[in-house]
């Protein structure tokens, strides 16, 4: 199932497949947030936003607006 | 023998232990101090090697990659793109984290790319059984082509290797990592075009950065731009960080093992409690509380050993040398001025000691992730929590903070207010007034004086927030830029690292406010000594007449007449219990001795009053009075806030100034107590009186009193316009706000 990162559920995990945004920001890529990696939302901030997300070995936090550029493919458990 | 120094550059990620391995290698044989024209920080180490070697350390800033986003990460990339520049390194060290190994590699490739030798340092080894991750050192060393090491700086291991491996730099093979025209062929063969003898890796980072400093000058660059477009450009650098992970992948694929299972299900657990939406608010809230109470009860100990010294030291020198005019500039000028900075180490040290044990911890990013939605309806980010708990310190390093905001709207919003928190520099005009004008006692454990001063924080706090919402409402900024954040591993904090921070986080405060403090007591001292009014001149004939006609005034009546009495009573006594064997006549005697003792010092007293009063600074703060009488002030408290803008701690050191000139008995008074006595010249009611106290402590509050934070605001923001706008607004709120408090509570 295609979603994107805003919409994963604690623990919940899927594979980047692409970034529809031209202005992704280039540190994100660089710190591991990459298409075919696995993103997987670890802990979501009270009052909802913003999300903490674990790809490619980074912990990272990133605001819901930013987390709804990131397109997945939805990992089935 | 003639030594030789070899150059070294200190890279790598924010979180990486980077800094560990610098203290390590360099103990307390640091040097700290900007870049010319700028204001990042810049630190220089040094370490001895075998045979008469030094390795010059320098620090650099740490950085995710060699594509900027800030002026901190952009000082690397300019260091290492200069050549002939002055920093530029003979060997490159960058520092990687064992857990996020691949993402720490990206850097690492960048900065072997541009030919420097580069040795790779894994850090944190001790954290690797515990997350089940297995290394080949030997078999990654050959995958990227250089020396890897690895370390612990907490188990003090690898450390002797990083500094071998310094001294056999030679041995370290320059061949690039990876091909940068594999990018776009086409495109590189174009630049190669233009620039046939520059290396195409720099080319390209030339022409995708803003950097300041480049062998290239700025038609040749308008050339390069006209090849491409800025959209094709960030498709490249978007396809270079793709390739450089397939590389780093492929290298780590046989050498770097992790067990997924065994991953960080400990830091989940912690970011759960203290990302909680209810815990994790109460424990924050509980950290800032503990951090006040202590500063506040347990830096009173040493402040008292010291202010008991200064006392002495300035009694002591006025006795031993020979009076005149050189001992009471020392005296009076010179060590009455420091002591009052002095006195503020232990709670500068204290502040220090927890925001560096914040920090080295982890949790600092938990608070930033905690914090970012509540503070984004008034214009602000999660992160610029941090520069406004920093701005408890001093802020000018706050200011300088706030460069990790993305955003140039919240970033300027969060400037702008950072002066409003209360930093280090109000605290000894808080603590002097609280303690004079709060009574003592307590309720419920919570004593009222530690209860003013954490409502002096929280109303500064509360005010810059306040002004954000209105910069964020009036403000019409358009800016597009994203949060991003790292949450690292939570780590104990190492105490060398948090002793060398307090150490030259205090050392810098110290020095740096320091100066300003001893230039203005001594000019204050000059000019609170002389005068040239006929009044001054006369001021001995003047009081001996004033004194003839209507006797003492009625504060040194009280002064003569309680003393005479105490001193009667306890001579009595001693009598009375047969301690002295003296008649009524040598009692009535000594009380004569005694009396004409008090006179002496009412009179020494009242003459220095009358001195000062017809000084230079009497002059200037007469005519300031009109301003400052609507507050509660009179013209000294007057003088000491006009010198408190050049910078705020310079208001304690100026009354100290000014009322040591005003007490010439033998007595040695603190300043505290001094302050206490100082009554109202017509009315005899005390001058730091509840109202007037409130009044001085919100002007304190709001104010903008410090020069040096409006220089760096004017670096920051590269115009006049902010800093002369901070400068009119919050003194003139100040003034309004100390106005109303007075004439309420008065």
């Amino acid at each position: 199932m295609v979603t994107t990162a805003a919409n994963l559920r604690k623990g919940q995990k899927g594979i980047i497949t692409e970034f529809p945004n031209e202005g992704f920001p280039l540190k994100l890529m660089e710190m591991g947030c990459l298409p075919g990696n696995t993103v997987e939302l670890v802990q979501v901030a009270p009052f909802n936003d913003p999300i903490y997300i674990n790809v490619g070995d980074s912990h990272i936090a990133i605001r819901r607006s930013l987390a709804e550029t990131i397109v997945l493919e939805l990992i089935e458990d | 023998m003639a030594t030789k120094e070899i150059k070294v550059a200190l890279l790598g990620n924010p979180n990486t232990g980077k800094t560990s391995v610098f203290n390590a290698l360099t103990g307390l044989n640091q040097k700290v101090g900007n870049y010319p024209g700028i204001t990042v920080e810049k630190k220089i180490g040094f370490c001895k090697l075998g045979n008469g070697t030094t390795a010059k350390i320098l620090d650099l800033p740490g950085t995710y990659s060699l594509n900027t986003t800030s002026l901190d990460e952009s000082i690397a990339v300019e260091i290492l793109l200069n050549k002939k520049g002055e920093y530029f390194p003979d060997v490159a060290i960058v520092v990687a984290e064992v857990e996020n190994l691949k993402r720490n590699l990206l850097l690492f490739s960048q900065i072997k790319d541009l030919g420097i030798p580069t040795v790779l340092v894994i850090n944190m080894a001790d954290r690797m059984q515990k997350n089940g991750i297995s290394l080949d050192v030997e078999s990654l060393s050959k995958e990227l082509g250089t020396k890897v090491i690895l370390s612990s700086v907490r188990n003090n291991s690898g450390i002797s290797e990083i500094k071998q491996s310094i001294e056999d730099i030679d041995a370290i093979s320059t061949d690039s990592f990876l091909d940068i025209t594999e990018v776009s062929p086409e495109y590189f063969e174009r630049l190669k075009k233009l620039f046939p003898q520059e290396d195409p890796y720099k080319l390209w980072l030339v022409t995708t950065q803003d950097v300041n400093f480049t062998e290239i000058d700025k038609n040749q660059q308008a050339q390069v731009n006209d090849i491409t477009t800025t959209v094709d450009l960030r498709r490249y650098q978007h396809k270079e960080t793709v390739l450089r992970y397939k590389k780093i992948n492929a290298s780590l694929k046989k050498a770097y093992l992790k067990d997924p299972t065994k991953a960080t299900s400990l830091k989940a657990k912690i970011d759960s409690v203290l990302t909680h939406k209810v815990w994790g608010y109460l424990i924050f809230f509980a950290i800032l509380f503990l951090i006040f109470q202590v500063i506040y009860d347990w830096s009173n100990y040493p402040m008292d050993l010291i202010d008991g010294f200064f006392a002495s030291a300035s009694n002591w020198v006025s006795k031993t040398l020979p009076s005149g005019m050189f001992t009471n500039l020392i005296a009076e000028g010179i060590l009455a001025g420091i002591g009052g900075i002095v006195i503020f180490i232990p709670q500068i040290a204290f502040l220090f000691l927890f925001i560096s044990i914040l920090e080295e911890s982890g949790y600092m990013s938990r608070v930033v992730f905690l914090m970012d939605k509540l503070m984004r309806p008034f214009g602000l980010s999660g992160k610029s929590v941090v520069p406004l708990m920093s701005g408890t310190a001093c802020a000018i390093p706050a200011i300088m903070a706030s460069r990790t905001i993305e955003n140039w709207k919240e970033r300027l919003i969060t400037i702008l207010v950072i002066p409003f928190t209360t930093c280090s520099a109000r605290l000894p005009v808080y603590l002097i007034i609280i303690s004079i004008v709060i009574p003592e006692g307590s309720f419920m454990f919570i004593s009222y004086q530690a209860f003013t001063l954490m409502a002096l924080y929280i109303l500064g706090f509360g005010v810059s927030i306040l002004s954000a919402w209105i910069l964020h409402k009036i403000l019409k900024i358009k800016t597009k830029s994203f949060f991003v954040m790292e949450m690292p591993g939570y780590k104990m904090p190492q105490a060398k690292n948090v002793g060398i921070t307090v150490l030259e986080k205090t050392k810098s405060f110290v020095f740096g406010a320091g100066k300003i403090i001893l230039a203005i007591s001594v000019i204050l001292w000059f000019l609170g000594s002389y005068g040239l009014s006929e009044d001054f001149k006369n001021a001995e004939k003047n009081v001996d007449e004033k004194i003839a006609s209507n006797g003492f005034s009625d504060f040194n009546k009280t002064f003569i007449s309680s003393n005479i009495q105490n001193y009667e009573l306890s001579l009595r006594d001693s009598v009375r219990t047969k301690v002295y064997h003296i008649n009524n006549q040598d009692i009535q005697d000594s009380l004569a001795i005694k009396r004409n003792d008090l006179i002496a010092v009412a009179k020494e007293d009242e003459l220095a009053g009358y001195k000062l009063e017809h000084s230079f600074m009497g002059q200037m703060g007469k005519a300031f009075e009109p301003l400052v009488k609507p507050l509660g002030y009179d013209w000294k408290i007057g003088i000491a806030v006009l010198a408190s803008f050049a910078a705020r701690e310079v208001f304690v050191g100026t009354l100290a100034t000014i009322y040591s000139v005003g007490s010439g008995g033998e007595e040695e008074e603190t300043i505290k107590e001094r302050l206490a006595a100082e009554v109202h010249p017509s009315t005899q009611k005390p001058v730091f009186n509840f109202a007037s106290g409130i009044s001085i402590l919100l002007f304190y509050a709001f104010a903008m009193q410090c020069m040096s934070t409006l220089a760096i605001v004017k670096r920051e923001t590269n115009t006049w316009k902010w800093p002369m706008l901070q400068l009119a607004i919050m003194t003139g709120f100040a003034y309004l706000v100390a106005l109303i408090a007075y004439q309420f509570l008065k």
